[in-house]
């Protein structure tokens, strides 16, 4: 990792100097250690924040939806699953490509800092990490045991860009995403009912999973529109306002790219990524297998109409 | 402050029976801002649109909900009515308290409730309505006709006749279709090929008329009067222009092993064919899947022989586009493939045939010659039984639940025609009912019987097998109330028909709707049978429901006629109802331009107050009025609800759910 580390900070200092870009984006050292951040950083003196380690987990290419609008080019570090989010930024225009100089990293996961807590750390003084281990503060994990849910299932790969940092280090998926999917599935009506009801009763709105998601980029939210009609529909049943991430798992249907950033940053703990999942996993079933952000110019299965296309009820039953 | 007229209709008894109306006028009249309730038994009568006329004078109505039949009905007259009197015609809504009411309710207090509750919602839709303009839109003077059997012919010579240019698209190598398979045609017994390759002929002489065959529709873009079609001219391997028919290159062909479509695979053809003798155009295909060049690169025979050069390996598919004011869809139908019906062994024995295939079998120019023999052994049948209904009026969900309407027809002539030119031989017919309504139908069906001879059981059969060389139909006899066994040398199913498989695709492309067994629906059953509810599409033949020939013939003009009708406009009012995009919410994503069937989408950079004194520049999207046809797709997919239809925004949608909702 500290190699991976020092040869990004390389090129960062190689680009700014040359001139070619004017701003990194990357990630920020916090003061906990785990706490890390992104950031741009407009110099090279300024690189010495610059961190590139197992705290990483946050997604970068959401912040270039501003950051490529303003003048000068942007060096941008994409872990796999943040190439994802920026192909499908690309796809709908909200990036600017001329303004940014693309670089794909690798990842082996990272730390969920809720699972250090769990492990009695509340601060990191020093952290190292191997393929399948992360050591901190002296002490051994397996990946498996302490990484980001969305990490366990992560299967996506490094795409094409501008350049590429890579020891090809690569960890395999400890778990299918689906399987919680299909176990809702399994699950009567009511169960389920149940089982979100529980989950969402937890949510205090603040905006979290929808401010980080990459997927959410309206210039003005539908839900802080009041002329939209459904900014504030039904405050009759405290369920119902929970709605709100029912819809917008319907508003990001197609366009998931189950980066998982909703679930990482929530912080009630609600496993929302796994609504995004049961709508990509019934793309895959009706249209064939789909992952947004793979390329930057196929049309969405639910935003495209193909005579071959078949009728969601010949394969889920309900005519 | 908005004065709204109300006005409720019996529609004779069609609504007043299980609506109470008088009670729906009423409490309609107590919303807020409805100033004049009304009903009258015929609303879209003369009196009844005075009526509205005069209230929208009188009380200086700034908008009208008629409570009536389905807005596809009377829509238009309602709005007609509406502008007369000096409203904009888009200040009218529809409450539908029929079909979506009356109809489909025994209970009159329920039904009341209904209608009120639907006329609530119209009212709240129609307080958010706008005055809206439309504009127009020129009119695509050439037509395009797909599938090239006689109903294309006909409507294509009927159009070219009134002097617009017209194109066949055809998917097999030749026009003509199945009737050009045909041997005879009942109920005056004159040969097909006498009565349809005239009219191929004068398709292909007719100057207004450009025959593609071996074509394919790729794609449908644009709307009534402006229809852009790709039409793919699939690769034949022999230039139409240089081919001059002579067929020695099928006589030189080595490979004679492809199944011989126009006989129904009864016997084979050359990897280099022209279909039958009179096709239309008469040039050579190749096969590719039978022939040796294309295969494997060894032979060329064909090319070497071919006096004009016309033999072509490199051929490719082409792809031309095209526009037209006017679609004609008449893509036919075949018979029904015999897999789920073992019982009858189509599949096991070489004698037991469809009736296309006898058709074929007692043609002329068919693999016989004419002479009536087994495929088996090509000796002469003594004994012939036909089996009536092989998969029409079926409910088992085997078949097919319509009646295919021709087979009574067609089966009592090939056992006429049979007696007549074999007298020796016997011929059975087993069927459920015979059904021979029309023109000199019935007494010919009766000639089959009374002075033919032919025996027809009234029954079903229950399976054929085979006995000692003979095919044995083992039935019912209903009358005589016993099974009977009968031994046969040839069995003839009555398949039933179903609309040519590639109507799914093309109905897709075109936006007409389709029913259950694949017919194209009509836009309306009676009063507008060959036009597709879509605008601009029009149906001609069995892709609509089955038909005979002298009906397709009929149905075929009717359907020119009505295109005729188009193309002779100039202008076309285009649809007011159309979308537009908030530019303050556009995110510029391209997922509304990726739904529009239309392509009316576009987008452009705009500058932007940001606030601070400084602005951005977006990209936003920008709906192009003339082109939009106001489906609302780009309306629904738009996640941050920056588009929106005039005359059914998400707001005045939203106000009616609520309507219905609030109690």
């Amino acid at each position: 990792m500290q190699r991976l580390k020092t040869a990004m900070i390389e090129k960062a200092t190689a680009l700014l100097t040359s001139g070619e870009v004017s701003k990194v984006l990357g990630w920020k050292k916090g003061e906990l250690g785990f706490d890390v951040e992104p950031a741009v950083f407009t110099s090279v003196d300024s690189l010495v924040d610059f961190t590139y380690d197992a705290f990483c987990g946050a997604n970068l290419s959401k912040y270039l939806v501003e950051e490529s609008k303003k003048e000068g080019k942007i060096l941008v570090f994409l872990k796999p699953c943040d190439s994802y989010s920026f192909n499908q930024l690309i796809k709908e225009h909200r990036i600017k490509k001329e303004n940014v100089y693309t670089v794909g990293i690798e990842c082996q996961g990272k730390v969920d800092p809720y699972k250090l807590k769990e492990n009695g750390i509340e601060f990191v003084t020093d952290a190292s990490e191997t393929v399948d281990t992360v050591t901190v503060n002296g002490k051994e994990f397996k990946k498996e045991e302490i990484i980001l849910g969305k990490c366990l299932t992560c299967t996506k790969k490094l795409l094409s860009y501008d350049d590429v940092i890579s020891f090809n280090e690569k960890r395999e998926p400890s778990l299918d995403r689906f399987e919680m999917v299909k176990k809702l599935e399994a699950m009567t009506a009511d169960e389920r009912y149940a089982f979100w009801k529980d989950q969402l009763s937890n949510c205090i709105r603040c905006n979290a999973c929808r401010n980080v998601c990459p997927a959410c980029t309206c210039t003005k939210c539908v839900f802080d529109n009041d002329n939209s009609g459904i900014a504030s529909k039904a405050n009759s049943d405290s369920f119902e306002e929970k709605m709100f991430h029912i819809i917008r798992a319907f508003h990001v249907a197609g366009r998931c790219t189950d980066c998982g950033e909703c679930s990482r940053v929530c912080p009630q703990h609600i496993p929302l990524h796994l609504l995004n999942r049961k709508f990509i996993s019934d793309i895959d079933r009706l249209y064939g297998e789909y992952q947004a952000g793979e390329d930057t110019e196929s049309k969405g299965p639910l935003t495209n109409y193909t005579t071959g296309d078949v009728d969601p009820s010949d394969v889920f039953g309900g005519k | 402050m908005q004065k709204i007229g109300v006005f409720v209709c019996w529609c004779g008894s069609n609504i007043a029976a299980t609506v109470d109306v008088k009670k729906v006028a009423e409490v309609l009249k107590a919303e807020p801002g409805v100033v004049i309730s009304e009903n009258y038994q015929y609303m879209c009568s003369e009196n009844g649109q005075a009526l509205i006329r005069n209230a929208i004078k009188e009380h200086g109505l700034t908008g009208i909900v008629v409570c009536s039949c389905s807005p596809r009905m009377h829509e238009a007259t309602f709005r007609k009515t509406a502008e007369s009197a000096g409203l904009n015609p888009y200040m009218v809504e529809i409450a539908n308290i029929r079909e979506q009411c009356s109809w489909i309710h025994k209970d009159i207090e329920e039904a009341t409730e209904k209608a009120i509750i639907l006329g609530r919602s119209a009212i709240a839709k129609l307080k958010l309505n706008a005055p809206l303009t439309s504009g127009e839109s020129a009119v695509v003077k050439r037509a395009l006709v797909i599938g090239g059997g006689i109903a294309g012919i006909q409507s294509a010579l009927d159009i070219a006749e009134a002097g617009y240019e017209v194109d066949i698209v055809e998917s097999a190598p030749t026009i003509g279709g199945n009737m050009a398979k045909l041997d005879k045609t009942f109920p005056t017994l004159d040969c097909a090929a006498c009565i349809l390759t005239p009219k191929m002929v004068d398709c292909a002489q007719n100057e207004n008329i450009d025959i593609m065959t071996f074509s394919e529709i790729e794609s449908v873009k644009g709307f009534v009067g402006n229809f852009k079609v790709q039409i793919r001219r699939k690769a034949r391997f022999v230039d139409e222009k240089k081919c001059t028919g002579c067929g020695v290159c099928m006589q030189k062909c080595p490979s004679k092993k492809g199944k011989n479509e126009f006989n129904m695979g009864l016997n084979n053809r050359p990897a280099i064919y022209i279909p039958f003798a009179q096709a239309i155009p008469n040039v050579a295909i190749i096969d590719p899947e039978q022939c040796l060049k294309l295969k494997n690169g060894k032979c060329g025979l064909c090319a070497m022989q071919c006096q004009v050069n016309a033999i072509d390996y490199t051929q490719k598919d082409e792809i031309i586009e095209r526009e037209y004011g006017a679609i004609v869809v008449a893509t036919g139908y075949k018979p029904i493939s015999l897999e789920n019906f073992n019982e009858y062994g189509y599949d096991t024995y070489k004698d037991v045939v469809t009736s296309l295939e006898l058709e074929r079998l007692m043609n002329a120019a068919g693999p016989s010659d004419g002479h009536l023999v087994r495929p088996s052994d090509h000796k002469e049948p003594k004994v012939i039984t036909f089996i009536q209904c092989v998969g029409s009026r079926d409910t088992s969900g085997c078949g097919k639940p319509y009646c295919s309407k021709i087979c009574c027809m067609y089966t009592a002539k090939h056992a006429m025609l049979i007696r007549e030119k074999y007298p020796n031989t016997e011929v059975h017919v087993f069927y459920i009912d015979v059904r021979t309504p029309g023109k000199n139908y019935d007494e010919f069906f009766r000639r089959a019987v009374e002075q033919y001879g032919v025996d027809y059981i009234k029954g079903m059969v229950g399976k054929v097998y085979e006995e000692n060389g003979k095919l044995m139909v083992q039935g019912s006899d209903l009358i005589n109330n016993e099974q009977v066994v009968i031994p046969s040398d040839l069995v003839v199913l009555a398949a039933a028909i179903e609309p040519n498989p590639s109507v799914r695709k093309i109905a897709t492309m075109v936006t007409a709707s389709i029913d259950t067994n694949n017919f194209l629906t009509e836009a309306h059953a009676k009063l507008r049978p060959v036009e597709s509810p879509t605008a601009g599409i029009f149906l001609s033949g069995v892709c609509q429901g089955p038909k005979d020939i002298p009906e397709t013939v009929s149905q075929a003009s009717a359907c020119a006629a009505k295109v005729v009708g188009l193309l002779s406009k100039d202008k076309l009012k285009c649809n007011a109802c159309v979308s537009h995009s908030d530019e303050m919410l556009c995110t510029g994503c391209s997922v509304c331009a990726n739904v529009c069937p239309y392509g009316a989408i576009t987008y452009v950079d705009k500058e932007f107050r940001i606030g601070g004194g400084k602005t951005e520049l977006r990209r936003v999207a920008s709906v192009n009025e003339a082109v939009c046809q106001g489906c609302g797709a780009c309306t629904v997919a738009c996640p941050s609800g920056a588009m929106d239809l005039k005359g059914f925004s998400n707001k005045q949608i939203m106000a009616e759910v609520d309507a219905i909702c609030k109690r």
